[in-house]
């Protein structure tokens, strides 16, 4: 395999981010996801799920009068990045997302045939 | 052959010694209030000649129960951030995000107008906007 063209690669994912906090909560019909994202408006976000793997992505982008200069700085990238891995179980074709005022939540049902069903033993 | 001092340093205080010189060369220079960095919310402060912008990234807080107070050169953001509580058969895997009541505490400039605030929440970030008084902004001056 050879790559001769000097094509640099620039891509969102080459930048420095963000590790956005999030909580992850399982039930039995699926796992929820919230996800910290101040500042990102509904257009800057990106989720993509590409096989088992889930992004979250969004860009900040914050109102700032011309010739501002920051003296204290603590959300210090214009980025938020996450990646998860999803498990097979997981219907990633019925994700569902809300996101407002900075928090995302995410649906992920679990497929049918994944969910519990109770089995009965019969004893004889 | 690994090269290994006879009186090895201990790794905590070669780890506070490498903070302070960052802390040096970033000329981090602490408040008395300290920069309580991972504090919730989260927050940049900036000024332009005409005013001070500060910027807490709050998300999922209504505005309404936000406390956004100026006192004696001190602005004070406070308020709640209730979850939902997980249900009862619920695991929580992760769990990361910010959760109760927080204050926060910023020390303003001297040449604030603390009646000329503007504050706005947005995309789960509350921005506050301090006007500087008149009087301090500068002024060219005309040589006659």
């Amino acid at each position: 395999m050879s790559d001769t063209t000097p094509v640099k690669k620039q891509s969102v994912a080459d930048d420095a981010a963000l590790l956005p906090p999030v909580d992850v909560i399982e039930d039995a019909s699926g796992i929820t996801l919230y996800a910290d994202l101040p500042g990102v408006p509904k257009d800057r976000l990106h989720l993509q799920i590409e096989a088992d793997t889930l992004t979250i992505e969004g860009e900040i982008d914050l109102e700032m009068p011309g010739g501002m200069e920051a003296s204290h700085a603590e959300v210090s990238l214009p980025r938020y990045r996450r990646v998860f891995t999803l498990s097979k179980e997981l219907d990633a074709s019925k994700v569902t997302a809300e996101f407002s005022e900075g928090v995302l939540k995410l649906s992920i049902p679990k497929a049918e045939h994944a969910q519990p069903r109770k089995i009965e033993v019969r004893v004889t | 052959m690994i090269y290994r001092s006879l009186f090895p340093r201990d790794v905590l205080s070669e780890l506070d010694r490498l903070q302070r010189e960052l802390q040096q060369t970033f000329h981090f220079s602490p408040s008395i209030r300290g920069i309580a960095r991972g504090g919730f919310p989260a927050m940049n402060v900036g000024g332009t000649p005409q005013s001070v912008e500060i910027y807490a990234f709050a998300p999922g807080i209504d505005p309404a129960t936000l406390e956004v107070q100026i006192e004696k050169g001190v602005l004070t953001v406070a308020g709640e951030r209730k979850l939902p509580p997980a249900a009862e058969a619920a695991t929580v895997h992760i769990d990361e995000r910010f959760a109760g009541r927080f204050r926060r505490v910023v020390t303003l400039p001297d040449d604030v107008d603390a009646n000329a605030v503007d504050a706005r929440y947005r995309d789960g970030v509350l921005r506050i906007s301090i006007a500087r008084r008149q009087s301090a902004q500068p002024r060219r001056i005309n040589i006659q």
